[in-house]
């Protein structure tokens, strides 16, 4: 018996290592029908580690401290050798964690990937996407420019909106009385060390779930229902080693090539990644005219905008804001149709989807505006911005999405679905 | 508090709400000119540099552009003595303030911020303003508070209000004319704001071109290791019915 065998033996009596190489890669058996959608899981857990060991190396250099944080931040950019690169890599890292994660969730919703048995599974997705909200948020104040300090102020007066506590809880969250250093030193604790504790618990949370009841497909039927009567193996399932680690490396060289590009040819992304404000050091004293967050909060944020006061208060638009992302968490349990995947899926199903999508990104879009980016309507609709009316639609249409879904689901005709996968 | 939130919620309303946007002339600099970035950093250090500072660039990061470093301390360095120095300035920012109603902003990564087009039309429309404090306003930005630090060499400008029918609308037109001509021709003069707008966005980010030749060899490399990798895709995966 060679050395290297010896060695693994004495750790396998010592620690299950090959027990479970065999039973989360070589053994673990996924649907061989795969396709695009199904990059995004494995490039999230890239990114993930990719923002981990950037931001690790960015703290070396980075100072937070109101006074100093801007200006530690070019000097990263300038004097540190490759700051700049690193950095570059940890903003667009930022940006494209969101984009990957919103294609992720949206193949979890063609292809019902939430529905049962992944209960579960889709709800620690769902606190890892909070996370990441907040990890965003947190670390978008850091860089200290006119956008992280008056995104923090709205963002935190949101609280404030909340009845009799309001006040007091944004108070509590600030640590001041407007966004300031000790703001900033408490942000940076929650970016650097507490939110990504909680984040990385939760993606093996959500690792082990998945490899317990195992992976959708495409068809959205279970490979675990037809098995080789010998081998007890899924006839439909492939091994994730080799076959899915050489299928995700090319998935991996095709992403990279598209972040390389931003990073190396357009890091600003025309203000959508970096905004043009952002270089402008934060000044409690000036109030920009135009606050926006960053794209992947916009959808919210056009929510929240749109939802008028109620008694003076902004509580129902926050309320709405926060539903609108809280909800997903309903969908296991919303969605009542007859089959998991839209392959299967009836006209209304789709309709509704393709309604859902472009709600989304009506709203993306309108919330990187200012409201009277369309005008306004004439007098016969009291001069209201056309944008806040349509605003307003399409946040209907986002709750009707999922509110109307458990009637919809039922009524809508499904195809019958295949016995086994199709290729 | 709530006052607050809520001017911050609106604040998007009032942010079209002056109108009147004023058409920005392109830039049109050329950043792998590294003799025009030296032409903008001569005039950045004997006009700029003494009431803006530019903290976050180093002198010796002028090497950058062809220079040597006793070039660069014998022909830029007014304000300091090391040539590893920040581009810092001793005037007080408790009488800036004073004198100028705000304090002057660093220009480190103005070209960031503002971008060049802007910069290049702000530095051309400077007009004489009697209304004014310091005599100057600007039409890029409304009374502006600084003074028009390159009078001399663009000359002193005026403001003329022509009205014209357009379609029944009455349209205001607003023009400058040159009323002193300045030590430059305004095509000389458009060269120099050009030539230092230029090295702002260079000081923006020095790293800009190294960047992006640095990103022509990585998508290079990835494009070739994407064959390998498709290639063992596809022999492991062959066996996949």
């Amino acid at each position: 018996m060679n050395k290297a065998k010896a060695l693994l033996n004495w750790v396998d009596e010592r620690f299950p290592l090959t027990a479970n190489w065999k039973s989360h890669l070589s053994e673990y058996y996924a649907p061989k029908n795969f396709n695009f959608w199904y990059f995004f899981g494995s490039l999230a857990l890239l990114i993930l580690v990719m923002q981990i060991v950037t931001g690790i190396l960015l703290t070396m250099h980075y100072k937070p401290d109101a006074g100093q944080a801007f200006a530690s931040v070019e000097y990263i950019m300038r004097d540190v050798p490759w700051g700049w690169l690193i950095r570059y890599m940890h903003s667009t890292g930022a940006s494209m964690f969101f984009i990957v994660i919103y294609l992720h969730m949206f193949r979890g919703l063609i292809y019902g990937s939430y529905r049962k048995p992944r209960e579960l599974l889709w709800l620690f997705g769902m606190l890892i996407y909070l996370c990441l909200m907040a990890e965003a948020f947190f670390g978008y104040l850091l860089p200290w420019g006119q956008m992280s300090y008056w995104g923090a102020q709205v963002i935190v007066n949101l609280f404030g909106a909340v009845p009799f506590i309001g006040p007091d809880l944004s108070l509590w969250i600030r640590g001041d009385y407007v966004v300031s250093d000790a703001t900033l030193n408490r942000f940076f604790a929650f970016h650097v060390i507490a939110v990504p504790l909680v984040l990385l618990g939760l993606v093996v949370a959500h690792l082990l779930a998945l490899h317990e009841v195992g992976s959708n497909n495409p068809d959205g039927i279970e490979i675990k229902k037809k098995k080789d009567p010998k081998t007890g193996i899924p006839l439909d399932g492939i091994a994730f080693h080799p076959y899915y680690i050489v299928k995700d490396i090319v998935g991996v060289v095709v992403f990279l090539m598209v972040f390389s590009a931003i990073v190396f040819f357009a890091p600003e992304m025309g203000g959508y990644f970096l905004e043009h404000n952002n270089f402008v050091p934060a000044d409690p004293l000036k109030t920009p005219l135009h606050i926006a967050p960053v794209w992947y909060f916009t959808p919210f944020y056009s929510i929240l905008r749109a939802v008028p006061p109620l008694f003076n208060s902004q509580f129902p638009g926050v309320m709405a804001m926060g539903l609108s992302t809280m909800i997903f968490f309903l969908l296991p349990w919303l969605d009542r149709g007859a089959v998991k995947s839209i392959r299967y899926r009836g006209p209304i199903y789709k309709s509704a989807l393709a309604l859902f999508v472009i709600a989304f990104l009506i709203l993306g879009y309108l919330g990187t505006e200012p409201t009277n980016v369309w005008g306004q309507f004439g007098s016969w609709l009291g001069g209201a911005d056309r944008a806040t009316v349509v605003a307003r639609i399409f946040t209907i249409i986002y709750f009707l999405f999922f509110l109307l879904m458990p009637w919809y689901t039922k009524i809508d005709k499904t195809k019958p679905e295949p016995e086994r996968v199709t290729l | 508090m709530k006052k607050l939130f809520v001017a911050l919620l609106f604040a998007p309303l009032a942010a079209f709400a002056s109108g009147d946007e004023l058409q920005l002339d392109s830039a049109d600099i050329d950043p792998h000119d590294a003799i025009s970035i030296q032409r903008g950093a001569r005039t950045f250090v004997n006009y700029c540099l003494n009431c803006h500072s530019a903290s976050s660039m180093r002198y010796n990061r002028l090497t950058d552009l062809g220079l040597t470093e006793q070039q660069i301390k014998d022909n830029l360095l007014f304000a300091t003595e090391k040539v590893g120095d920040p581009m810092t300035i001793s005037a007080n920012r408790k009488d800036q303030k004073q004198w100028f109603g705000a304090e002057p902003p660093d220009l480190s990564v103005v070209a960031r911020s503002r971008g060049t087009d802007w910069l290049y039309t702000y530095l051309r429309k400077f007009y004489r303003d009697d209304t004014r404090p310091t005599g100057w306003n600007n039409l890029a930005f409304p009374n502006v508070g600084m003074p028009h630090a390159l009078w001399q060499l663009q000359g002193i400008q005026s403001m003329k209000t022509e009205s014209e029918e357009h379609e029944g609308r009455k349209v205001e037109h607003r023009k400058l004319v040159l009323e002193r001509p300045g030590s430059l021709s305004p095509i000389e003069y458009d060269k120099l704001t050009r030539d230092l707008v230029n090295f702002l966005s260079y000081m923006g980010e020095p790293e800009k071109t190294k960047r992006s030749q640095i990103g022509i060899v990585v998508l290079f490399f990835l494009l070739l290791l994407l064959v390998p990798a498709w290639l063992l895709k596809k022999e492991y995966w062959k066996d996949v019915h």
